[in-house]
């Protein structure tokens, strides 16, 4: 149950950061857009990195050296100027140009099976490999590691080495 | 597959039917998937006779053309962009062609600009004092309903709506131009 | 006339392939060990007929003879002679022939051996080497045959055909096209033979894999029989992936040396299982666990070759490694798909003989930790796989081309990897069969110790990157526990017998190979680990537009503009070639040139950087452009990699370690040597299956 009072604190507490946050990005925006201050290649291939190269095949747009990507770097550099933001840049790109311009698929829709499938996949591996080394527990000839949780303590290192010395005494 | 030491441990049970039923449906279906993929790979562009899907191309002014609308036509699709060397060779030609036809009113002749940014492609329309429509091929849809290899390529699509040329490559001349175009018209 | 001779030569390798696969099926079936000795012979033929094919477009390509399509694609007059020979792995159908001829060479040389004790598995070995063999061979004869001509027929068509058609006559252009710019590099001579050295001999354990679930054998001889080779492949295959870096490095221009580009991932994934492979053998070999996983191991791996060789050739998957559009496709396709529904259904039907022979004893025993390092190469191989087949399916289904890039594999697996570089610290500390928290920190306590100075040096020093700490002070912690474990047995030996330790060392070494040559695996695989994290984590970089004399500053050293010339090489190059001076602290290093070339024949731009490499880091410059006057200035990219020189260090230590693993043994392979052996080296070992 919520607190009523509380919940208005929180909802105080987001509006004065959505302020904040707003009140830090305008002037910066405002310094990029206006103070002549020209984005540097830095700045442009900062967001060109995380673009690819539409044309080419698996090249991010930083590094490709053909024209066509040459003019796409002068477009990034256009757009900051214009003073739109990296997410602005990046979805003006999406749009023109499809999601294939992202280093990724945008988390939307199917696309999600990318970021699902690998670790189901991973944890029914682990659920196969758990299952294998429960076993090893349940069919151990001491009897005594069944109630054992086996990521304890000192008693059941006494059990190992117990079991230990007893295989060690059959081998000679 | 991709499943780890599946191992019954000394137990000599062949595999249950589930198990067998899901490894090859998940087999066939990647097979399925490279077999498309090949397919798809060596496909060519899309087959003259072929009616072509609708689409529609927002031009840089703003102007909307929906093919859909522009049934009993021909409809004459450039793609190029203003990287491209080889598309300079056939920009004055093509233009050349749409003066021809334009005052006919039986043919359009829309220039979807593949892949480019916008300062450019005006600049190469300007270039090359191109008056017919032009737009971006946003989201490259209409390169891949086309199935294009490359620029400059260029599709006729006669008054049925059916494709009837393909041009991969620039045009070397205006004759050639019209005598794909020519003997679509009555 | 040579061209005749080589395609002569590739029909009669198939036929002779055709007629040992019939033969041994029924030199098996009649239970006719002459017949199964014909076949052998057989594969041996099928060797030198390959090498004839493989001398004859050699000669062709030296020679320079354009009316071959093949040699007008690949080569060109401006081509020193040394390209021109490599020429043969340079386009689609010289290095099919080459791939077949790999394969026949491996295939001859597994059926060299004395089989006395094999002999039910031979002919099945033969049928599955030749099968893999004929299909190569018929892709060659059928699709991409090197010795096609042009022809100028009667009614003034150009067109290409092996034979001359009627009434026409033969075209022979006076140059080639030349090599791709981006394979006239040193790297890429001998990248590609690695990779397909490693591809083609993990087809001899799958061989012997197949060989054991058709004959129904329970026992792990395949295995042992296989282990060398598979070292051996798994060897080329991690030079030919580290070559592969090399050459992107150097070559591509990007200050990067790996994509995850699909092609690479198509390498990648078989030298996962792979691995995966050589370690989980060893708990069949120890303790007859897990045959089926095996199994199931290497057919995943000889799958994942042979789909990366598909992917690569067909254009299915688009990549900047792509081979031209080709029509082998559909009959890859074919291969692959009964490739993979006979092996799965073999094993099914096996399944039942295969279970394990013994159990699992102890959480912290070898065997526990190798399954978790199978796990999580199977993990990586998931995302892997995934991300490379995911592109595919997006355009299936929705029709949107997707990227599937970099950060999303290195997110993925970067935990997956960490995971590896801790097991491989403490899984050589267990023993087989039993290990307790007891013994592992008896062992473990001061490297860890030495682990923990690292990491407050590291913080003292000014690392903040928590992935860096993470990475750097588990490959820290490897290569103390490696370096301690060498220690011990060193000290061992130095007190029971009284060698110097040096000597000590090397009869240590010598005694018990797989397990030190294992070792220093390890160790070189920390060292490309402390490499990849340097460049990932580490890395600098800056962009910035030089006039004459004006410099730029980055990871303590200063880059200054000299002058820059344009100038034709005779090769058909032409050159822009920037002169740079390098400083740090003040010190003037020396001169760099980093600079782009543009080949004439190909029309394509070459971005080569200008490479300042020492231990510590790499200084990395691109020339990105260049004013007409070059005094006005040029513009420069310049990269800082820190530590990345280790990642190739480790490549080369990776060589010696496996030839430490791999070399063979000086007394003959008896069974009765191999596990007294086994018992003297391994006293730990608590349980013996045999």
């Amino acid at each position: 149950m919520y607190n009523h009072s509380g919940f208005h604190f929180v909802k105080k507490i987001t509006i004065l950061g959505l302020l904040i946050l707003v009140l830090f990005f305008i002037p910066t925006m405002n310094v990029l857009a206006q103070s002549g201050n020209p984005p540097t290649a830095d700045d442009v291939n900062a967001v060109a990195k995380q673009l690819y190269c539409p044309v080419c095949e698996n090249i991010p747009l930083d590094v490709c050296p053909t024209q066509a990507c040459a003019q796409w770097r002068e477009t990034i550099r256009e757009k900051l100027i214009a003073g739109w933001s990296e997410e602005q840049i990046k979805q003006y790109f999406v749009d023109q140009y499809g999601d294939r311009v992202l280093a990724e698929p945008p988390r939307t829709g199917l696309n999600w099976l990318v970021y699902i499938l690998p670790p189901v996949v991973f944890l029914v591996g682990v659920f196969f490999v758990y299952r294998n080394l429960t076993k090893l527990k349940r069919s151990s000839p001491n009897p005594e590691n069944i109630e054992e949780p086996k990521t304890s303590d000192p008693y059941y290192s006494q059990v190992e080495d117990a079991l230990k010395s007893l295989v060690e005494a059959e081998k000679d | 597959m991709q499943n780890p030491s599946s191992e019954e441990n000394t137990q000599k049970r062949s595999l249950p039917t589930g198990v067998v039923t899901i490894v090859f449906a998940i087999v066939l279906g990647f097979l399925a998937l490279l077999a498309w993929g090949l397919n798809n790979a060596q496909k060519g562009p899309i087959q003259v006779g072929k009616s072509v899907p609708p689409f529609t191309l927002t031009s840089f002014s703003g102007d909307v053309y929906d093919t859909a609308e522009l049934q009993g036509k021909v409809i004459v699709v450039n793609f190029w962009a203003s990287w491209c060397k080889p598309c300079e060779q056939e920009a004055a030609e093509m233009e050349q062609a749409w003066k021809e036809y334009q005052p006919t009113g039986e043919v359009i002749f829309l220039g979807v600009d593949y892949v480019d940014t916008e300062t450019e492609a005006l600049a190469y329309l300007d270039k090359f004092n191109i008056t017919y429509p032009n737009g971006p091929d946003l989201r490259t849809k209409i390169s891949q309903l086309f199935r294009i290899r490359g620029v400059p390529e260029t599709y006729i699509i006669d008054k049925e709506g059916k494709l009837a040329g393909v041009k991969i490559g620039p045009y070397t001349s205006i004759g050639e131009i019209k005598m794909m175009i020519d003997p679509l018209l009555d | 006339m040579i061209s005749n001779l080589g395609f002569g030569a590739l029909i009669i390798a198939f036929i002779v392939s055709l007629y040992g696969i019939v033969t041994a099926i029924l030199g098996q079936r009649k239970n006719n060990f002459q017949l199964v000795e014909s076949a052998r012979s057989a594969m041996q033929l099928t060797f030198p007929l390959i090498t004839i094919t493989a001398i004859s477009i050699i000669i062709l390509l030296v020679r320079g003879n354009y009316e071959v399509q093949y040699v007008y694609n690949v080569t060109s007059n401006a081509m020193p002679t040394y390209l021109k020979i490599t020429a043969l792995w340079g386009g689609q159908s010289g290095s099919l022939v080459f791939w077949a001829w790999l394969m026949s060479a491996f295939a001859t040389a597994v059926t060299l051996r004395k089989w006395d004790r094999d002999r039910d598995l031979l002919p099945w070995v033969i049928v599955v080497s030749l099968i893999t063999l004929a299909f190569f061979l018929i892709m060659i004869i059928g699709f991409e045959n090197p010795f096609r001509r042009f022809w100028f027929s009667a009614d003034g068509q150009e067109m290409v055909a092996m034979f001359q058609p009627a009434g026409s006559q033969l075209i022979t252009p006076q140059d080639g096209r030349g090599l791709n710019p981006l394979l006239r590099h040193p790297g890429m001579i001998i990248h590609p033979p690695m990779l397909y050295l490693g591809f083609v001999s993990f087809v001899i354990p799958f061989a012997f894999g197949m060989a054991a679930l058709i004959t129904g054998r329970k026992d792990d001889r395949w295995i042992r029989l296989t282990r060398r080779w598979t070292l051996v492949a798994w060897m080329f295959l991690s030079i030919g992936l580290v070559l592969g870096s090399r050459w992107a490095y150097d070559v591509l221009g990007w200050g990067g040396y790996w994509a995850w580009d699909p092609v690479e991932n198509a390498a990648f994934m078989p030298w996962l299982t792979g691995t995966a492979f050589l370690h989980s053998v060893m708990i069949q070999e120890k303790r007859g666990l897990f045959k089926r996983w095996n199994v199931i191991l290497i057919i995943m791996t000889y799958l994942l070759v042979i789909l990366g060789t598909f992917l690569t050739r067909s254009g299915v998957l688009s990549s900047v490694h792509a081979f031209a559009q080709s029509a082998i496709g559909p009959l890859f396709f074919v291969f692959i798909a009964i490739t993979m529904l006979v092996s799965i259904a073999l094993l099914i039907t096996r399944w039942g003989d295969l279970a394990s022979e013994g159990q699992m004893t102890s959480l912290l025993s070898r065997e526990s930790l190798f399954l978790i390092n199978n796990l999580l190469f199977v993990g990586i191989l998931a995302v892997v796989f995934w991300g490379t087949v995911y592109p595919l399916i997006s355009e299936l289904l929705t029709g949107q081309k997707v990227t599937v890039g970099p950060p999303f594999y290195e997110r993925s697996t970067g935990p997956l990897f960490a995971g590896l570089l801790l097991l491989m610290g403490v899984a050589p500390l267990s023993a087989w069969g039993h290990s307790t928290w007891k013994t592992l920190g008896k062992a473990m306590w001061k490297p860890a110790i030495a682990t923990l100075v690292v990491l407050i040096g590291m913080a003292i020093g000014g690392v903040r990157n928590p992935g860096a700490f993470l990475g750097l002070g588990l490959s820290a912690f490897v290569i103390f526990i490696t370096l301690y474990e060498f220690w011990r047995g060193m000290r061992a030996r130095h007190k029971r017998s009284g060698e110097n330790y040096l000597e000590a060392l090397i009869k240590l070494a010598g005694r018990n190979r797989r397990r030190y040559g294992g070792y220093i695996i390890h160790l070189s695989v920390v060292l490309m680990a402390i490499g990849i994290l340097g460049i990932e984590v580490f890395q600098t970089e800056t962009q910035a537009k030089l006039a004459q004399g004006e410099s730029v500053s980055l990871g303590g050293y200063t880059v200054m503009y000299k002058s820059l010339a344009e100038f034709d090489v005779n090769d058909g190059r032409n050159v822009a070639r920037a002169v740079v001076d390098v400083y740090k602290d003040g010190k003037y290093l020396g001169e760099l040139n980093p600079r782009r070339d543009y080949y004439y024949d190909s029309q394509q731009p070459m971005t080569i950087p200008g490479v300042r490499s020492t231990l510590e880091d790499d200084l990395y410059i691109i020339l990105v452009n260049w004013e007409q006057i070059s005094s006005r200035g040029a513009t420069f990219k310049i990269f800082h990699n820190p530590l990345i020189n280790w990642l190739w260090i480790g490549g080369i230590v990776l060589i010696l370690g496996s030839f430490i693993a791999a070399w063979p043994d000086a007394e003959k392979e008896v069974p009765v040597a191999v596990s007294n052996k086994r018992k003297n080296q391994k006293t730990q070992t608590a349980a013996s299956t045999d």
